[in-house]
């Protein structure tokens, strides 16, 4: 018997539109408390699994549950348990910030109280200015604050600092850490493997519909994509680069060998992007149906 | 395309959670009816900033009894007998009919473009994914509509009466019938826009397939033209759809008695009014149920 059941459970899930599948099996769970990174090049399926978690799509097959729930027949008690961040939307915004969260505030049954809110998104200044009024990135900011206001046990963030600048990201980062102390499970999409890396627990990698890694942030990959890679040039010109779990002993041995400073010497630890693009390419084999994908991979290149 | 194999799973796991899905009913209904009326007050704030609802749908009926009154009013009165006697102003003539505009426009116009507006741009998709329900939503769309109509007509009456100096109503019956055709007609106006509001494929196209449905309707209506001067085939046609009967029955409270002659039947058929509005009323609301969502789930 476990303790508490897994907040999101997905088994086996398949969707298609029409001939094409654009999910081909995936199973994962998330635990209750914990921040989950779903990773993945556009088109790769990302959007289509949560928005079949967030009850905006139904499965074509499949066990999906959310909060206990299957989100095809998630009524609004269900839904006020939730709090979803989509993508950026280009509503009109005729309505002040105050004056949005207001009105969304009023729609849960125990929301939080909206000065607060607006001041974790840092929007004080903005509060009462419309929604029109403000630039991409705050924006962005009350979709997140319209997200957190009814206090909700699990939070979808759909690529959520698209258009920050880098302190604003820095502040949503805080944010995101204060609500998962206060216990909010976190699903989390996201384009910056920095943020993942952030943020992220644990993280799965979703490719051309499967789910082609899974595991703590600190172990995605595989002990092998972490090695760590020693790159240098030689005299001649020529520019190496040898992985090796010993850089040290291998920057001592080409320090021997030469008398002298390699030039352009780097050791490079693979960061959590180095180690995605290497699963995401790693996994598109010649012969994988893929190429309505393939415009998808130069954009990550 | 749904799939029975959860079902097992789903149970179990739901029995065991400390909340139901749905909605409880003790809650239900009060929380549906609160949300809804706070509802109104944010649609109506809503769509008095929205330039393009307060022009086309709020000040149009002002801006053409401006221009039918400033371009026949000097051509004489309507409706005088050959003994010079009975005749009304162009004025007086024409505020029946851009009090029944005001209605569809309020009602249809407003709402088909409003809410394929929302759809289109996500937030009908971002309420879909609160606990608001479907309903609360409703009740604000409609409130916003009966808030608006009954300012418009308030305000075209006032203009009516005081600036164009047209004699109003004394008889409490005929503002009694006013106020049933008026709700009756502004409600069913609504319904119809939420269901017109599923016809556009996209937010940027609903103008262009609400407006000229809306326009053409009000010329064979008697809105812009008179109704008794229309061919009998016209007339017919106009008489299918609701905003023929509308104008009929404002017609039938601001015009004199005697006018009830230029009537297709001769007078004005309060009870067909009501039947007409009645039948569309049920349209409206039948096809704003089954056509409704929140988003176009895999489109």
């Amino acid at each position: 018997m476990e303790l508490s059941p897994p907040v999101v459970r997905v088994r086996n899930l398949h969707k298609s539109y029409g001939d094409f599948e654009a999910i081909r099996g995936i199973s994962f769970n998330i635990e209750a408390g914990e921040t989950f990174a779903l990773l993945g090049p556009n088109g790769a399926g990302k959007s289509t699994t949560i928005e079949i978690l967030e009850g905006y799509r139904d499965r074509t097959s499949g066990e999906v549950s959310v909060l206990g729930v299957d989100p095809q027949r998630g009524g609004l008690g269900w839904k006020s348990r939730l709090g979803i961040v989509l993508q950026s939307t280009g509503e009109s915004g005729n309505v002040t910030v105050t004056e949005q969260l207001t009105h969304f505030a009023g729609l849960y049954p125990r929301p939080r109280r909206v000065a607060e809110v607006i001041e974790a998104v840092g929007l004080e200044s903005k509060a009462k200015t419309r929604i029109s009024k403000l630039s991409g990135g705050q924006r962005r900011r009350v979709d997140v604050a319209l997200g957190i206001i009814g206090r909700p046990e699990l939070l979808f963030l759909d690529e959520p600092t698209t258009g920050f600048d880098p302190e604003a990201r820095h502040q949503f980062w805080d944010l995101v850490r204060r609500l998962k102390a206060e216990g909010t499970t976190i699903l989390l999409t996201t384009h910056y493997l920095d943020e993942a890396a952030q943020l992220g627990d644990r993280a799965g990698v979703i490719n051309d519909g499967l789910l082609i890694d899974i595991g703590a942030i600190g172990e995605i990959g595989g002990a092998d994509a972490r090695v760590p890679l020693v790159r240098w040039r030689e005299p001649s010109g020529e520019l190496r680069e040898k992985r090796t779990p010993e850089p040290a002993r291998l920057v001592a041995e080409l320090v021997a060998a030469s008398g002298a400073e390699p030039a352009d010497l780097e050791v490079i630890r693979p960061s959590l992007e180095d180690i995605y693009l290497g699963l995401v390419r790693g996994s598109r084999a010649p012969n994988d149906a893929a190429g309505v994908l393939a415009d998808d991979t130069e954009v990550l290149a | 395309m749904s799939n029975s194999r959860t079902g097992t799973e789903t149970r179990t796991m739901t029995s065991t959670g400390p909340r139901a899905e749905s909605l409880r009913p003790s809650t239900g209904m009060l929380t549906v009816l609160r949300v809804g009326i706070s509802r109104v007050g944010y649609e109506t704030r809503m769509y008095f900033r929205t330039t393009d609802s307060v022009f086309f749908t709020f000040l149009f009926p002002f801006i053409m009894l401006a221009i039918f009154t400033a371009a026949f009013g000097s051509s004489g009165n309507i409706g005088t007998a050959p003994d010079g006697s009975g005749g009304i102003s162009v004025g007086a003539y024409y505020l029946p009919g851009m009090l029944a505009a005001g209605m569809l426009l309020s009602g249809v116009q407003n709402l088909a473009v409003d809410i394929a507006g929302e759809k289109g741009d996500g937030t009908l998709k971002r309420l879909g994914g609160t606990p608001l329900s479907p309903l609360s939503y409703f009740i604000g769309k409609i409130g916003q509509v009966l808030v608006t109509g009954i300012f418009q007509a308030a305000l075209l009456i006032g203009v009516a009466g005081v600036v164009l100096g047209i004699d109003l109503p004394t008889d409490p019956e005929k503002w009694l019938t006013f106020a049933w055709v008026f709700l009756f007609g502004v409600i069913t106006s609504a319904f119809l826009g939420i269901a017109l509001s599923a016809l556009p494929r996209s937010g940027r196209s609903a103008t262009a397939v609400v407006i000229p449905i809306v326009l053409i309707l009000q010329f064979i209506s008697g809105v812009y033209l008179q109704f008794y001067l229309l061919p009998d085939w016209m007339q017919n046609a106009a008489s299918v759809f609701p905003l023929k009967w509308m104008a009929q029955g404002m017609r039938g409270v601001f015009l004199p008695d005697s006018f009830a002659s230029l009537e297709q039947n001769g007078s004005w058929d309060f009870p067909l009014i009501a039947l007409n509005l009645g039948f569309w009323l049920v349209v409206g609301l039948v096809l704003s149920r089954v056509t409704f969502r929140w988003i176009r789930k895999d489109a």
